[in-house]
């Protein structure tokens, strides 16, 4: 069983590599781009022994806690089996 | 009165804050290591600058969950007087002990550079010997100094005091000029509402030799020394 965390900067916090990137896309002629935001992706094997809703608890507090800082992040958590 | 100075795997300014200690604060101090937990022996703390965990994950957020911060916790909690520094503000945010976070700083690139910082708040016990108003010249070295918070916290950081220093000119005016990381309202270090908690970006321990620039930062040395001293 695979958890994939997605951590991803809050609207509103400015995301300076985010920008760099739009610009950089900008000058090499993408059009029609509005926004570019950059977050973090975890791949988290899981012990097969976890039930799903195990799983989920594990990987959604580990997200909570170590992976984002709540102060400035987002984080969303999807079980695969 | 004896101070101890926090080691990490990849902090690198914990000699520099030992040699202010013993050499121009005059005072007993010993390195921790990140594993040790037993803090009963000291007064004062520093978490020093560096790359604590390589800046893995995100700056100081591993060291924040290393054995010896559970003890900082604790530490802080008695009233113990904790002075994180570059690194060491990032690893107080991680950890709770300090609100707010530093980020990617706004242009990006690593700022390594002499900046100026106005002394917003002299009745702590970190800024006790400098005078309100006050403008030190610090060196910074970060690429994460950015630091964010929200409204709320904003707000109560103006409110209560609790903004420690602003980044400003040489005149003392705080501008976005003078602003190297792009910190909401100019913030470059805070308390926490108790203040026996101070992070900050630039690095005092590196501004205490004329011979490296400034001697500014001894005053915040000093005001520790002189705090633990009154209270001893």
């Amino acid at each position: 069983m695979k958890a994939k965390v997605y951590v991803t900067l809050k609207p509103g916090v400015l995301d300076p590599q985010g920008k760099a990137i739009q610009n950089s896309v900008g000058l090499m002629g993408y059009g029609g781009i509005a926004d570019v935001r950059q977050g973090k992706y975890f791949e988290i094997a899981l012990d097969e022994s976890l039930d799903t809703e195990r799983a989920r608890e594990t990987a959604e507090r580990m997200a909570r806690e170590v992976l984002a800082n709540p102060v400035i992040e987002d984080y969303r958590v999807e079980i695969e089996a | 009165m004896k101070f101890g100075v926090i080691v990490f795997p990849g902090s690198n300014c914990d000699h520099d804050a030992y040699h202010v200690i013993s050499k121009h604060v005059g005072q007993p101090v010993s390195f921790i290591w990140h594993r040790e937990t037993d803090l009963t022996d000291y007064d004062a703390l520093i978490i020093p600058g560096g790359f604590s965990y390589g800046d893995y994950l995100r700056a100081g957020a591993l060291a924040s969950f290393s054995p010896v911060m559970s003890s900082v916790k604790e530490f802080a909690a008695r009233g113990g007087l904790v002075l994180g520094i570059c690194n060491g503000f990032q690893i107080l945010c991680e950890s709770g002990l300090l609100p707010g976070a530093l980020i990617r700083n706004r242009d990006l690139h690593f700022v390594c550079e002499h900046v100026r910082v106005r002394v917003e708040n002299a009745d702590t016990p970190f800024t006790n010997e400098l005078k309100r108003g006050q403008v030190l010249s610090l060196p910074v070295a970060h690429a994460e100094g950015n630091y964010v918070c929200d409204d709320e916290t904003l707000n109560e950081l103006q409110t209560e005091d609790r903004i420690i220093f602003r980044y400003c000119d040489a005149d003392g005016r705080v501008t976005s000029a003078a602003n190297p990381n792009g910190a909401r309202d100019h913030i470059a270090g805070i308390c926490n509402r108790e203040r026996n908690v101070v992070g900050l970006m630039p690095h005092p321990e590196r501004a205490c030799e004329d011979l490296l620039g400034s001697s500014d930062g001894r005053g915040l040395f000093h005001s520790l020394a002189a705090t633990l001293a009154a209270a001893a």
